[in-house]
């Protein structure tokens, strides 16, 4: 490798640390970015340690603990590392260790030496062994030593969170060289395929894990990204699926073992129900049935039980439709309509879910892009996206030093003004005369300064032609379909059916994404242009919003050129 | 990036444009958004590199530039605002079914205006206080009964099916219609505005038309009332039924607590669509605006009756005053006849008189004449004779004639003045037809 010889001794990795599972990604000597397994064979490496008689176990065999031994198997961290103990939910822990406040912070109490007594660890400490545990997956595999890491966070991370993962991974031998926002390390992954198209583009990322969901509305402009908007909902989860599973299948129990103890009432029963049931929710994602199998779920009985998809689907359509509402939610604060949105990205593990992802795309225009394993054969696995982003983004950033990465990635550097508006020109279509049609340049929302160049056709005869350059305001058309004509004697009786019309209405009303011509922001003439020839106009708006924009026939001499000036109120993103 | 190819063709330049260098600036862009960029992938380094050539930031300019940037995360830390309630901290979760669930997350000044966006903002900070880990932590008992009443209240207001039902019934966001009374001395709109929003919660059309006030123009109040007194509710009363036995056993126990709830719901939505009518119908009584618009309509219509009216009264008036003129007119005119007629028969008595004068004055001519006798007196035959003859004449003129004889004989004396004045008279007679030659012996 050659970043090896810039920066020697650095070995860099990409791991996503999430409160489920964590992934652990390298990229090759070609760029390729893979996910790395551990010895266990696992990609996905549940974030448990556990603790027996002084012995530390790691990811499935850490979880396999939570049956017999939960109270020394820790679970859940992630998001309570550097928050006070008063800001942390512990529900995620009912059946493991539980936090408990420790100096202002957070800690579990287990038996995590051979002594008989309990130590209190904090979750700091936790974070620590943890990810050094990856750490030596990592350099066993890769036959060197690992030291340094891109670890992804979620965008609500707060300062004090993010200094103490750093904190946390540099007492694991890891220089951490950037924290990165997990729904951009996910986009990072999609674009860094060599056949990806880099158009801009409006993506939504939506991620739903173990114990949140995650929504990012991000601006892609020529390859740099902008959040600008973001959803965080600790209601829809993959613990809520699984629960949808738990219940199902205790009732199932409940039915043909009549007086027994409910299993969701005994901690270890129910711990046996609920591995079980994220393992039948896993297997949904594949077959369209999946078996249920417990050796002594309760009272010392025996279950198995099928279920299949359609059931299950419709036991968590509820979870589906919130998650839906949640998407749909941020679109709006982001100030975007559904029509706007280009690229959806299925991340997280329970993107698997083939209901969930379309009845995501459902929300959605045919126009929009979904990724996710069920609806698109190109799709990259939904659980190693943000871990092969951070490998991605540490191969980029190895080489350099990291007070040069710090310096970079400082807001001084990142904050920038996006425009408010698109820019466009205007141009004739076929049916209005005079009255010119928008036709977009450059994107809203993308951050300066900026370059775009359009090659714009000319009228049939050619000669002389204006180029008029315009903001441009996106405007939803919708069309109401006619209202059918009713008979009103025959409406009366109908007055239960009401609903159900307002439904069909509603289907068919057509809404359209249509650019209208804004603020005009110049005119100028090419003059003389050939029968058939292309103008090219050229706009780049400068770091200040000043604006320079060149109109010339293709392969043409000469043309026109012109300046604007930057605005005269001062930028300001409080808005 | 590579050039967009834009295949609708650019206008042609218009008929007299022209500017400097072909160039026209008209204006600069709109001020932009200050918004972090991701400081990940390969064009950001570009972009980092360009941003950072030759410069070092002052720390006010780094201090600054986290400071402009359009915040995207939400603050979650906020408090909960709600005081909360001893007595509902102390609530047994067993009874759920009967908790605020509102209040329970903090939520009672929202109800059901409340986002899901808040209700889930609200569990999270509940849970944050409440969970039994923290209660353990602060020494207190490990009582989760709160807990599960805020696991109960989130579950119920997170499931819309589930949340229409307590929305139905929820108390806490019933207002009472104002009393008469009440809008008598106090304002009507802010009085009954908040009913009718409350109301509005239950249409299934949305949005709902607002009460407005004084100043609402008559379609606006008019579609109002008639968007209430059609409307279509969506309300239920699934959340007051009786627990339906859960087991397989007591089949008829289920299906006769299933009757009474469907019995107990649909008696619940009569009642309540008869509450809604008359709380209508209450509001409309107490509208002034209706009030005013009836007395407009009425006095619309009224002003054209009292036109109409008017029109009536004075054509009559017209009709009776041209009629009483005609009748003045016809009075004038009839005493005018009188007075004429008066006059002529005066004028004929004084003819009358006249011609008796003159009929005597030419009997006296002729008498003064000596009835043409010469010397001595006349035989009584001739005095018959010329008497006759003057009485024939006096009969064959008329009294015009009669004066001018009168006039010729006037002032003549002697025989035979008068006899020729008498001699021309009857010449002209018989010139005129009146007479026959010879007729008068005495004047021919
Ligand atoms: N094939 C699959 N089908 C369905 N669900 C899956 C599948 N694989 C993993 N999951 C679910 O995905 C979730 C874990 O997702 P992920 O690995 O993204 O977790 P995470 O980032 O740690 O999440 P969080 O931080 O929210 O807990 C679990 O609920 C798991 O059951």
């Amino acid at each position: 490798m050659s970043d090896e010889e810039e920066s020697p001794g650095r070995v860099a990795i990409g791991i996503s640390f999430g409160n489920s599972y964590s992934s652990i990604a390298f990229t090759t000597s070609e760029g390729k970015a893979e996910v790395i397994a551990n010895e266990e064979g696992d990609r996905q490496i549940p974030t448990i340690l556990s603790y027996v008689e002084g012995e530390e176990f790691q990811g499935t065999q850490a979880k396999a603990q939570l049956v017999r031994n939960s109270k020394n198997t820790v679970a859940y961290f992630r998001d309570f590392l550097g928050e006070d103990f008063k800001s942390v939910d512990p529900t995620p822990c009912h059946q493991s260790a539980h936090p408990k406040e420790h100096e202002g912070t957070v800690a579990f109490s287990i038996r995590d030496s051979e002594a008989e007594s309990e130590n209190t660890v904090t979750v700091s400490e936790i974070t620590t062994r943890h990810l050094r545990r990856l750490k030596n997956s990592a350099s066993d595999f890769l036959g060197k030593q690992v030291n340094a890491v891109v670890i992804t966070v979620p965008t609500n991370f707060s300062d004090k969170q993010r200094a103490a993962l750093k904190k946390a991974a540099e007492d694991a031998g890891l220089e951490v060289l950037q924290l990165i926002h997990e729904p951009v390390a996910d986009v990072l992954a999609y674009d860094a395929r060599p056949d990806a198209k880099h158009a801009d583009k409006n993506v939504v990322v939506v991620d739903v894990g173990g114990t949140r969901s995650d929504v990012a509305v991000i601006a892609s402009r020529g390859g740099m990204y902008t959040i600008l908007a973001t959803a965080h909902d600790y209601d829809v989860s993959g613990a809520q699926l699984d629960q949808v599973l738990i219940d199902y299948f205790a009732k199932e129990f409940l039915k043909k073992n009549k007086g027994v103890e409910d299993p969701r009432e005994n901690p270890r029963s129910l711990a046996k129900l609920k591995l079980e049931s994220e393992a039948v929710k896993k297997a949904l994602s594949l077959g369209q049935s999946a078996s249920f199998s417990v050796e002594s779920l309760s009272g010392g009985i025996d279950f198995t039980a099928t279920i299949n998809r359609s059931r299950y689907e419709l036991l968590a359509s509820k979870h589906f439709q919130s998650l839906k509402r949640l998407v749909v939610h941020c679109v709006e604060k982001a100030e975007l309509d559904v029509l706007d949105i280009n690229e959806i990205i299925c991340a997280g593990g329970n993107s698997h879910t083939p209901k969930l992802s379309r009845s995501l795309a459902d929300e959605f225009p045919p126009t929009t892009t979904v990724f996710a394993p069920t609806l698109s054969p190109t799709a990259i696995n939904p659980n190693e996206l943000a871990a092969r982003g951070a490998a991605i983004q540490a191969s980029l950033v190895e080489a350099f030093d990291t007070d040069d990465i710090e310096q970079s990635t400082h807001p001084v550097v990142t904050s920038t003004p996006h425009l408010a508006h698109a820019i466009g020109v205007l141009s004739i279509s076929g049916d209005e005369k005079g009255a010119g049609v928008f036709t977009l340049m450059i994107e809203p929302e993308t951050p300066v300064p900026v370059r775009r160049t359009a090659h714009v056709a000319v009228p049939r005869e050619g000669g002389d032609v204006l180029v008029k350059l315009c903001e441009g305001v996106r405007e939803i058309k919708v069309t109401k379909p006619e209202a059918k004509p009713k008979t009103n004697g025959a409406n009366e009786d109908e007055d239960d059916d009401d609903d159900d019309d307002d439904d069909d209405d509603d289907e068919e009303e057509i809404r359209e994404k249509v650019w209208k011509a804004g603020r005009v922001l110049a005119e100028m003439a090419v003059r003389g242009t050939k029968k058939g020839s292309k103008v090219e106009v050229q706009v780049s708006v400068g770091a200040e919003l000043d604006v320079q924009i060149i109109a010339r026939e293709v392969n043409g001499k000469g043309g026109t050129r012109g300046m604007l000036d930057k605005p005269a109120i001062a930028q300001n993103g409080s808005v | 990036m590579a050039a967009i190819t834009i295949n609708l063709p650019l206008p042609v330049l218009p008929e007299g444009w022209s500017a400097e260098k072909d160039f026209k600036a008209i204006s600069s862009l709109s001020p932009a958004t200050q918004r972090n960029v991701e400081p990940v992938g390969p064009h950001f380094l570009a972009h980092a590199r360009r941003k950072r050539h030759k410069r070092t930031f002052s720390e006010d300019e780094r201090i600054q530039a986290q400071e402009n940037v359009k915040k995207v995360e939400d603050d979650d830390a906020g408090e909960i605002s709600e005081e909360e309630d001893p007595l509902m901290l102390q609530r047994d979760a067993k009874d759920w079914k009967g908790q605020d669930h509102y209040a329970v997350l903090g939520l009672s000044k929202y109800r059901y205006k409340a986002t899901e966006d808040q209700i889930k903002r609200a569990h999270r900070k509940k849970v944050l206080r409440h969970h039994p880990d923290k209660k353990a932590a602060s020494g207190k008992t490990e009582d989760d009964s709160f807990f599960k009443c805020i696991q109960k209240a989130t579950e119920t207001l997170l499931d819309p099916v589930k949340r229409r039902q307590w929305d139905s019934v929820d108390p806490g966001a019933d207002l009472e219609p104002p009393s008469k009374k009440q809008v008598q001395k106090g304002n009507f709109y802010k009085l009954w505005g908040p009913v009718f929003e409350s109301e509005g919660r239950f249409s299934k059309k949305q949005p709902v038309p607002k009460l407005g006030d004084e100043k609402s123009s008559k379609e606006a109040v008019e579609g109002f009332y008639d968007f209430w007194s059609y409307f279509d509710s969506w309300r239920t009363f699934e959340y007051e039924d009786e627990d339906v036995p859960d087991d397989n056993e007591n089949r008829d126990q289920k299906r006769h607590v299933e009757r009474k709830n469907a019995n107990a719901r649909r008696k619940k939505k009569t009642e309540d669509t008869a509450r809604l009518r008359k709380l209508v119908e209450d509001a409309m009584g107490m509208d002034e605006r209706l009030k005013r618009f009836k007395k407009q309509q009425y006095e619309e219509k009224n002003k054209k009756k009292i036109e109409r009216e008017a029109a009536a009264a004075k054509a009559k008036e017209e009709e009776a005053k041209r009629k009483e003129e005609e009748a003045k007119l016809a009075k004038v005119r009839e005493e005018q006849e009188k007075a004429q007629k008066a006059d002529a028969k005066k004028a004929k008595e004084a003819a009358k008189n006249a011609a008796k004068k003159n009929k005597r004055v030419v009997r006296g001519a002729a008498k003064d004449a000596n009835y043409f006798h010469e010397g001595g007196d006349a035989s009584a035959a001739e005095i018959d004779s010329v008497l006759n003859d003057v009485d024939l004449v006096i009969t064959k003129v008329d009294n015009e004639e009669l004066a001018d004889l009168t006039a010729k004989l006037n002032g003549k004396k002697g025989a035979g003045e008068i006899k020729a004045v008498f001699v021309d008279e009857v010449k002209r007679l018989v010139g005129a037809g009146k007479m026959k030659e010879g007729e008068a012996k005495n004047f021919s």
